[in-house]
């Protein structure tokens, strides 16, 4: 039913596709596959009318079509669930699914009408939702369903799903694709964007792997496996799992206990908290975003208020103390947004490094910076801990998200932490970076570090952790142990079921 | 203090209420919609100068103040149509680019008035309308139904407001463009035809408020809306971005600034006070705003310029 030809994308700097074909059929499930800034929301935006394609063609149903704007693409049918979810939270399921169309009424709203239909179509897919219901009310599961409702609502015979397990829980990965298999059944077409290989072999039909702008495999999913997929993502063999050799597992480095703490809206993001790592073990934190992991993490780093419960890392009372004194008792932290608050953007790499030392004394010579032994830690830590950079002088957000992740961990580690807590270590960044980060968080184990990593993707968390906790509503809901855990039992836990 | 408690003063204090809250009213339900859909303009005090020389001066050169009025929708509609381009299309960072066009009208409108016009001269206002049957009840009569038409208009807009934003799909795409401009783009909702439609009513609604004020009182001098403007944009925030909110924020301006005339004709407040006595509405609708505003949530993408695909 659709078939792009040729298509090249140009951006200053980039070539972002680079003379791509990519068809699908109706009834299929087509895969597209890479890295981030591979090039496939780049494809996607140009089918969807956001991008206009320097070059190349796009056919529907064998004739030529031109699509200058998401409105066009809604006429040709074409859907898109975003990654970022396109809903307007002060607005109702049904105003949400009502906007940009005609009313029946005239200039009047008929959101009654608009109501009864999305409840047909609601009961059709099984998509339980309450029309009336306002978005910011929805929990993050229901509010796909409402993006899922937009698309057939407006009649999608292709639809574009970009990312639309990231935010999900296992089980509602299941049901999410069995509506998805209802709906190519009805014979549309489906485009799933992912780089959750599991996932992609349980969904897809066809997967078209795009890496650096062009594609570089196109196979049925028969025969294909996680190896072979990331193979051609990244053009050399990856260790999807690290090696994790045994450590003696150690005293508590970081307990923390009754712990309360708001939200930004002034609600209540973690309530009455207990957790304990270990000196020696990497203790993966599984959970829904939003469960209460950034403030959690943020009250541990003295970056937000704990307003109840207590917090020692290494025996040593620390809650609500300044981040630089939570710093001096020995603790690391890799926060979650890189460029947000991990590292500052405009700073250099060598800058960035000596973020969290600039007041200790070997990087200063009579009150001034000593830049000679700044450039000498730069240097190495750089080599160490292989940040690929130009200059250690380069601005940090010219690297790639990769680099700058591993720049940030080579400071955070650099003084050899009692305890880390590692925020979406490898969220966003290329599957060798990815590699890498965890080979390193690994050898610091090794060293007797207590870390905490805390993860949306599972994948990551089962690779790693030695225990898992999954945290729901601001709680541990509860503990365990990774040789015997379960992507079920996690699951159910993510979704607030307590284990027996 | 007890001349004050009599029932001809109270009611001559809320019915002069009520007509003191109509250019504020006016100016604000307007750039309600503005900001409903995420485009703050602050130029509205200028706006509001223009539109009252322009309607002052209509009604002086024809001596009717239906074409006055006209000419302060038509002023109205061409500012706003100015700060939509600066702040829709040009993007301009809308905390600064507002203040420009108030200075414009600010200056504009004072040399217009001294090329044009030189020393102030009276016009006349509007008709009166005693609403039969109402106007007859003992007390609430005489406070609410026997005002000046343009009273009416102002108040009978909220409604109409209400009604547009909360119940057509024009107003469904206004929320939508102020709280998530990237989803209703996705939806092929144009951000900046509803930005342009709403920023224009905006100014047209300022253009309309300032007419109002100078035929209301017959007369324009320099800097006559004294910041109203201004006053207009905080109850805007007052009132919540809703009509009513925003009317019942006009009103409380309104009945303090009559209640402060009054106190200051019966010889209650000292003269040497009057001064301090007029800052009092200002004072007092400042105090309201920290106190009230801050438990709603503005729009989300208020002062955020549009751009599709970032």
């Amino acid at each position: 039913m659709l078939e792009m030809r040729g298509i090249t994308k140009r951006f200053p700097g980039v070539l972002a596709n680079h003379r791509v074909d990519f068809t699908v059929n109706a009834g299929e499930v087509h895969t597209l596959l890479g890295e981030n800034g591979a090039g496939k929301s780049t494809l996607m935006k140009i089918l969807y009318g956001l991008y206009q394609a320097d070059e190349g063609e796009i056919f529907l149903s064998g004739e030529r079509v031109e699509i200058h704007s998401p409105t066009d693409a809604i006429a040709h049918n074409i859907g898109m669930i975003h990654q970022h979810f396109m809903l307007v939270e002060t607005l109702t399921v049904a105003e949400n699914v009502a906007l940009g169309l005609p009313s029946n009424r005239g200039l009047r709203t008929d959101l009654d009408a608009v109501s009864e239909r999305i409840e047909e179509l609601a009961g059709r897919y099984g998509l339980a939702i309450d029309p009336g219901a306002v978005v910011w009310q929805l929990a993050v599961g229901q509010r796909q369903r409402v993006e899922i409702i937009k698309a057939l609502y407006r009649d999608a015979q292709l639809l574009i799903l970009d990312e639309p397990t990231a935010v999900l829980t296992p089980q509602e990965v299941d049901q999410l694709f069995v509506t998805l298999r209802q709906m190519t059944d009805d014979g549309r077409g489906l485009i799933f964007i992912s780089h959750k290989l599991h996932e992609v072999l349980a969904l897809s039909d066809r997967i078209t792997v795009l890496r650096q702008g062009t594609i570089t495999g196109q196979v049925p999913v028969e025969g294909a496996t996680r190896e072979s997929l990331a193979l051609m993502m990244v053009g050399r063999q990856v260790k999807l799992a690290p090696d994790k050799p045994p450590v003696e597992i150690g005293e508590v480095a970081l307990e923390i206990r009754g712990l309360s703490v708001m939200g930004d809206r002034g609600d209540k993001a973690v309530r009455g908290l207990n957790l304990e790592v270990h000196a020696g073990e990497i203790l993966g934190i599984a959970g829904v975003s939003g469960n209460g992991q950034r403030e959690m993490a943020q009250a541990i780093a003295g970056l937000r208020q704990a307003t109840a419960g207590s917090i020692r890392i290494g025996g040593v009372e620390t809650t609500n103390h300044t981040p630089a004194d939570v710093r001096k008792n020995g603790l690391a932290y890799v926060t979650e947004g890189r460029l947000r608050d991990g590292a500052i953007a405009d700073f250099s790499v060598s800058e960035n490094i000596l973020l969290i030392d600039h007041t200790d004394k070997r990087y200063l010579k009579r009150g001034l910076l000593d830049f000679k032994a700044i450039k000498e830690h730069s240097l190495r830590l750089v080599d160490e801990y292989a940040v690929k950079t130009p200059t250690i002088d380069t601005p940090a957000k010219n690297l790639s998200g990769g680099n700058i992740q591993k720049m940030i961990l080579a400071r955070e580690m650099s003084g050899t932490p009692t305890v880390l807590v590692a925020s979406q270590p490898t969220r966003g960044v290329d599957i060798g970076a990815a590699e890498y980060i965890h080979k390193r968080l690994v050898q610091q184990r090794a060293e007797n570090t207590a870390i905490m990593m805390i993860s949306e993707d599972l994948d990551e968390v089962f690779a790693l952790s030695d225990r898992i906790a999954v945290i729901y509503e601001g709680q541990i809901i509860g503990i365990v142990d990774r040789q015997t855990a379960t992507r079920e039992q996690i699951g159910l836990m993510m979704a607030g079921v307590r284990p027996e | 203090m007890s001349e004050f408690f009599t029932q001809a003063v109270l009611i001559a204090a809320v019915a002069s209420g009520i007509r003191l809250a109509v250019p504020l009213l006016l100016a604000s339900l307007g750039e309600t919609y503005g900001q409903r859909s995420g485009v703050l303009n602050l130029g509205v005090d200028g706006i509001m100068l223009l539109g009252a020389f322009g309607g002052y001066y209509t009604v002086l050169k024809t001596d009717n103040v239906w074409l006055g009025l006209a000419m302060g929708i038509g002023v109205g509609v061409i500012l706003g149509l100015v700060s939509a381009v600066i702040s829709v299309t040009l993007k301009a960072e809308q905390g600064i680019s507002g203040i420009g066009i108030y200075l414009f009208g600010l200056g504009m409108s004072d040399l217009l008035f001294q090329k044009l016009v030189g020393t102030p001269l009276p016009v006349g206002s509007f008709p009166k309308l005693d609403i039969p049957g109402l106007s007859d009840i003992p007390i609430l009569g005489e406070m609410l139904f026997r005002h000046s038409i343009i009273v009416y208009v102002a108040f009978g807009l909220v409604p109409i407001s209400m009604y547009i934003i909360n119940r057509t799909t024009f107003g469904m795409n206004i929320r939508a463009v102020g709280e998530n401009p990237e989803a209703a783009d996705s939806l092929g909702v144009s951000v900046v035809r509803i930005r342009y439609l709403t920023v224009t009513i905006g100014g047209m609604m300022a253009g309309i408020a300032g007419a109002a004020l100078a035929i209301d009182l017959g007369i324009f001098q320099q800097n006559l809306t004294n910041a109203q403007g201004f006053i207009a944009i905080a109850l805007v925030y007052f009132g919540a971005w809703r009509p009513a909110g925003v009317m019942a924020g006009s009103l409380l301006y309104g009945f303090v600034n009559s209640v402060v005339l009054q106190f200051k004709t019966l010889g209650i407040i000292p003269r040497s006070w009057s001064d301090i006595a007029a800052m009092a509405p200002a004072i007092i609708t400042i105090l309201a705003l920290v106190l009230v505003a801050r438990r709603f949530r503005q729009p989300a993408a208020l002062t955020k310029p549009f751009t599709r695909g970032t």
